[in-house]
Order: structure tokens, then C-alpha cells, then sequence
């Protein structure tokens, strides 16, 4: 069954979320970063930063910090079981740091298919803010499988 | 670290590349806590198992996890513009990710002289896993 598009401009609950130097530390292991200001909140202080550097990727580890990150998704009446990350972008505006308190406001900005319905995509732009100022957008591109 | 100079970069100059260690069940134990991603489709074998699937295989997210390091090894996080990525395939315990980079364009994006980077994320065999792009900006 195709997703009903009126979906489109459909908000996601918002949530907020401030990353730690404990967690960017096991990012760090897992992705193999050396690079101290990525996981030492002293090296990144000796290297002028307020806090350990949240790396490219991990606004979407944020994103996805709430109890129920793909709600949309089952309010749509998807099968989270046929859900596969299809795209991830990002754009930047101001790096963020751990200890920093980010809001995530996000929005369902398009639902189409392909191959006559086998493949819907849903579309997610959120908007990321520290103290009211635009830091990063994300966007998630979900595929849905028939 | 020297950030990489616009006017003596040329369309089809590579970033340095890297190839991981193979991904393994520890590295995926290591993301779900870094991340917060415990989906047990790359934790449980029990559960992938009784959902016709042969075995845990790695969050697409630590491929562009890994991409974003070639990214930020080769300039100041500060420079990255955009960062995207298509997910074509997954990506199997025990394989190795090979992270690449190129400069398909350079352009002004914003009053700012920028490049733009062709990045891929592929097996050891060529198989690409991601496919992304990049645009950082250079002085």
C-alpha cells in the first residue's frame, strides 16, 4: 500500500539533546578517529574549544536520541522491519561541541516511490539549534520495502 | 594540520585514502554504544536469524562515520560545507572499508571559494557501499 502523501508537512515531536564527552569517546573507538579533540575533553580544551568536537555524522546519532526515533514512520503505517536507510546528507553552520543543549525540530518534507511502489521513500529535514541559532540541517531519507 | 590550498588543487586530485581494519562484531558493539544505535539487526544473531538473515552486518552509519574521518583528516571540520551519502549496499562482518576522495569541481558556494568531493566507501573487492559528496570550503 502506497503511504498517504498527505503525510507531507507532517512535525516530528521535538526533542533536545546534549551530547557528552563519554559518548563522543565510544564514537570515537568505534570509527576509529585518533584525533584527541574528537575524545579528550582536555585535549580539546588545550586546543581552544569549549568541549569535545561532535564529529560529521554524529547529528544524526542525536537525531535519532528519543524512545521512539521512526514514530513518524509507523504513524505513516510503515513495517519498521522493511525500513532501510536510503540517504543521509547534512549541512553545516557551526560546530558544536559536548556539553552544548541542541534542539532538534524536524519535518516530513516529501514521500515518493519508485518501481511502482516496490521502493517509498519518506523524507525527513530537521533543523538542529543551539540558544535559537541554526547549527546544522539533517536530513534522513528512509526507503520502505513492499 | 595544513588545509589543502584552492588554487593548487585541480579537478581529479584524490584525498589520502584509508583502508579500515575489518569490520568486526566488537566494532559494531563499539558504534551501538558511540551512536546509540542498538537495532538488533547488527547486535543479535538470534534475532537476525529468525528473520531469514544470515548474520549481523554494520550500521550504514559507520561507513559515513568513516567518510567524514577522511574528510576531517584532510581539513578542519570547521570547512565541511555539506556531507551526503547514498547507502547502495551493506557491508559484511569481516570485510575491510575502503575510504576514498576526489575533487570532481571547484566552485564559489556563498562568497566562498569551495570544492566539491566525490567520496566513496567500498569493499576491498570495489564494491561500493556508500556513495557520497562533500563541499568544503578552502582558502
Amino acid at each position: 500500500m502506497l503511504i498517504d502523501k498527505k503525510h507531507i508537512g507532517m512535525k516530528v515531536p521535538p526533542h533536545s539533546v546534549t551530547p557528552t564527552a563519554w559518548q563522543l569517546k565510544w564514537f570515537a573507538k568505534a570509527t576509529g578517529q585518533t584525533d584527541p579533540i574528537y575524545f579528550d575533553e582536555e585535549a580539546a580544551h588545550r586546543a581552544g574549544l569549549p568541549g569535545v568536537l561532535v564529529p560529521p555524522t554524529f547529528f544524526f546519532c542525536m537525531d535519532m536520541d528519543k524512545d521512539h526515533p521512526f514514530d513518524y514512520l509507523e504513524t505513516m503505517g510503515c513495517d519498521l522491519m522493511k525500513m532501510l536507510h536510503g540517504e543521509q546528507s547534512f549541512t553545516y553552520h557551526k560546530p558544536v561541541y559536548s556539553g552544548d543543549k541542541l534542539d532538534f525540530d524536524g519535518e516530513i518534507t516529501d514521500i515518493y516511490d519508485k518501481r511502482n511502489g516496490a521502493l517509498q521513500f519518506v523524507v525527513k529535514d530537521v533543523k538542529v539549534r543551539r540558544q535559537g541559532e541554526l547549527v546544522c540541517d539533517v536530513r534522513s531519507v528512509m526507503v520502505i520495502r513492499a | 594540520m595544513t588545509k589543502p590550498n584552492f588554487d593548487a588543487l585541480n579537478v581529479g586530485d584524490c584525498l589520502p585514502s584509508f583502508t579500515t581494519e575489518p569490520v568486526s562484531r566488537l566494532t559494531l558493539a563499539l558504534y551501538a554504544t558511540g551512536s546509540g544505535d542498538h537495532h538488533p539487526l547488527h547486535l543479535d544473531q538470534d534475532f537476525v536469524r529468525a528473520n531469514g538473515i544470515p548474520d549481523v552486518f554494520a550500521h550504514g552509519m559507520l561507513g559515513m562515520a568513516y567518510l567524514g574521518r577522511l574528510l576531517t583528516q584532510w581539513v578542519p571540520q570547521d570547512a565541511i560545507r555539506s556531507f551526503g551519502v547514498r547507502f547502495t549496499a551493506i557491508t559484511q562482518i569481516g570485510e575491510r572499508m575502503v575510504c576514498t576522495g576526489k575533487v570532481v569541481e571547484k566552485l564559489e558556494q556563498g562568497g566562498e571559494k569551495c570544492v566539491r568531493l566525490e567520496l566513496t566507501c567500498a569493499n576491498e573487492q570495489g564494491e561500493a557501499k556508500h556513495k557520497g559528496d562533500a563541499v568544503v570550503a578552502l582558502v
